[in-house]
């Protein structure tokens, strides 16, 4: 327990006492924000994972797109 | 739908989010391992100027990380959109890589990089100094990883097709792991990494000497990356020798496209420089290739092939055959690709109605004709042959970027011993001005290795045509309108930050 606290209070030291790095850290969040809940989730859908329930249907589909 | 423009869209795509991401990776790599022997220095000397010093360049490598994390992970959410087919098929082969790449970085990240900026003081010297080295290495090993997948694209091994799953299984990790083309593509594409980071703080250092300001950080900074830079270049160049020995063997077409090289012959020169006739045809012999050239003789076929007698193929050779050196044409590989192509259909189809028997001798076929898979799609075999004047160019421009960057630091270092650096102004400036010559470089190497392996997406197995999913181009357009804002705005983020803080100067930031 007291070295969890230790290692909690070492974060938080560091985030408090940090002068560019918070700039960077909230660049960061943008960022991440951004890739992960915009992009990822409206305009990067995994096609066989959304399109199909199971791999077998997965790989019928690539084996026609392949063979066609 | 027009299915060549949303595969040209997608490659365009691609190439933005890589050429963008590659602004961000190598001066990680590098200053990563430039920091850490700065610090290995201030324990040793236990002198606060070198603590000072390492603080300062540490905390230009903070804001190249920060902006740069994570921008690798929109082509793994493209593999799964854009790239649909690809993905299914090599998932097996690139699972193992790139978890492990996920893994090291997220503990490396969380623990080591925390370790190592706020930990000053709190932590012993020795326990923060391994942090930092263990961050360097974590870095490079991450990137190990990655490369090793892209090396397997350009040299599929250790692995089988499966035909009822669609997918290359993985037969055994350690031929992929040791695959000849990805080994010297890490040690390559890393090393530049290295010498992009001395570039950094050889030139950050110049406009410090220029302004006569911080002098002895300035020179102290300069000694070290210098020397880690004049190292660094010369295995940079060993290891592009290897690599190109390498493509000379397992992608001969990447090879004469890099030299402008139509009619393979022995004893075959290096263009050290020249310009390319662009009158100039596959398959037309009435051209000359240069417009003009400086060939140095024999080189190509001994950097090639350790021979300087030996027959290096030209484009010609590899699109028409030739029987003399054992090359088959490229409308015989065609030809058996299409009956690979076909075999599977079958077999998939005799599976489907219960018709073992069908199958299995359709599976026998498939197997004789598998290695030429991939021609089987291809409809002209002229297009064997990847884009000759982005391939020749980005791989000169690479080449002699290289050289002036081992010669840049040899002077610096030369005239920082004697203690002569600060008078040799034009000298300094020339170092300020190789920072972007070096992203330029670096930028040109990745186009010479991924344009010039085209029309592939694996090599020889799929092109990128069978590689894509059938997406309306219009959502491509958008999402790549998505990543130039965003990128462009980080990489101007990155260029703000960093410049404010180097006119700081390492006192106050």
């Amino acid at each position: 327990m007291n070295l969890l606290y230790k290692i909690v209070n070492f974060y938080i030291d560091g985030f408090k006492n940090m002068k560019v790095g918070k700039k960077l850290w909230l660049i960061i969040g943008t960022k991440l924000f951004i890739f992960f809940f915009i992009l990822k989730l409206f305009f990067f859908p995994n096609i066989l994972q959304t399109q199909f329930t199971n791999d077998k249907d997965r790989a019928n589909f690539v084996i026609d797109n392949i063979t066609k | 739908m027009d299915n060549t423009l949303l595969v040209e869209l997608s490659r365009a795509q691609f190439a933005l989010t890589a050429l963008y991401h590659w602004l961000f990776v190598p001066l990680t790599l590098g200053l990563s391992f430039i920091v850490a022997i700065m610090e290995t220095i201030y324990v040793k000397t236990n002198n606060p100027e070198w603590k000072k010093l390492t603080k300062f360049w540490m905390g230009l490598f903070a804001i190249n990380f920060a902006i740069g994390v994570a921008t690798g992970i929109i082509m793994e959410f493209e593999f799964g959109t854009n790239w649909s087919n690809y993905s299914w098929i090599v998932g097996d082969i690139f699972g193992a890589p790139l978890a492990i790449e996920g893994l090291m970085a997220f503990f490396m990240e969380s623990t080591f990089f925390a370790v190592m900026f706020f930990g000053w003081n709190k932590v012993s010297k020795k326990a923060h100094l391994l942090s930092t080295w263990l961050v360097a290495i974590g870095s490079n090993l991450s990137a190990l990883w990655i490369l090793i997948a892209n090396g397997w694209m350009q040299h599929p091994v250790g692995m089988e097709f499966s035909v009822d799953t669609a997918r290359f299984e993985m037969q055994n990790f350690f031929d992929v792991l040791f695959n000849p083309i990805g080994v010297s593509k890490v040690l390559h594409t890393v090393s530049s990494g290295y010498v992009m980071g001395s570039l950094f703080v050889v030139g950050i250092s110049s406009w410090y000497l220029l302004k006569k300001r911080d002098i002895l950080f300035a020179k102290r900074s300069i000694i070290v990356a210098a020397s880690f830079g004049l190292i660094t270049s010369i295995f940079l160049i060993t290891t592009g020798d290897e690599s190109a020995h390498e493509v000379a063997k397992k992608q001969p077409a990447k090879l004469a496209a890099m030299e402008g090289l139509y009619d393979g012959h022995k004893r075959a020169g290096i263009i050290a420089i020249g310009q390319l006739n662009t009158k100039k045809e596959i398959g037309d012999n009435n051209e000359d290739p240069f417009i003009w050239k400086i060939e140095v003789p024999y080189a190509l076929s001994f950097l090639g092939y350790r021979d300087i007698n030996a027959f290096v193929p030209g484009m010609n050779d590899l699109v028409y055959g030739n029987k003399e050196h054992g090359i088959e044409p490229v409308n015989e590989k065609i030809e058996k690709g299409k009956i690979a192509i076909k075999a599977l259909r079958s077999y998939k189809d005799s599976k489907k109605q219960n018709d073992l028997q069908n199958a299995k001798i359709a599976l026998k076929e498939f197997r004789k004709y598998e290695k030429y898979f991939g021609y089987g799609y291809i409809s002209d075999p002229k297009k064997i042959i990847p884009p000759i004047g982005i391939t020749f160019y980005s791989f000169h421009i690479m080449v002699g970027l290289g050289s002036w960057f081992a010669g840049l630091f040899l002077l610096m270092l030369y005239f920082s011993m004697i203690g002569k650096i600060e008078n040799k102004r034009l000298l300094l400036r020339a170092s300020l001005f190789s920072i972007p010559l070096g992203y330029i470089a670096g930028e040109a190497g990745w186009i010479v290795a991924e344009v010039g392996r085209q029309p592939w997406a694996i090599q020889d197995m799929l092109p990128v045509g069978m590689a894509t999913s059938q997406l309306d181009t219009t959502a491509v357009i958008i999402t790549m309108s998505l990543f130039t804002i965003i990128f462009t705005a980080l990489l101007i983020a990155e260029i703000k930050i960093m410049i404010t803080q180097i006119k700081l100067g390492q006192e106050e930031a």
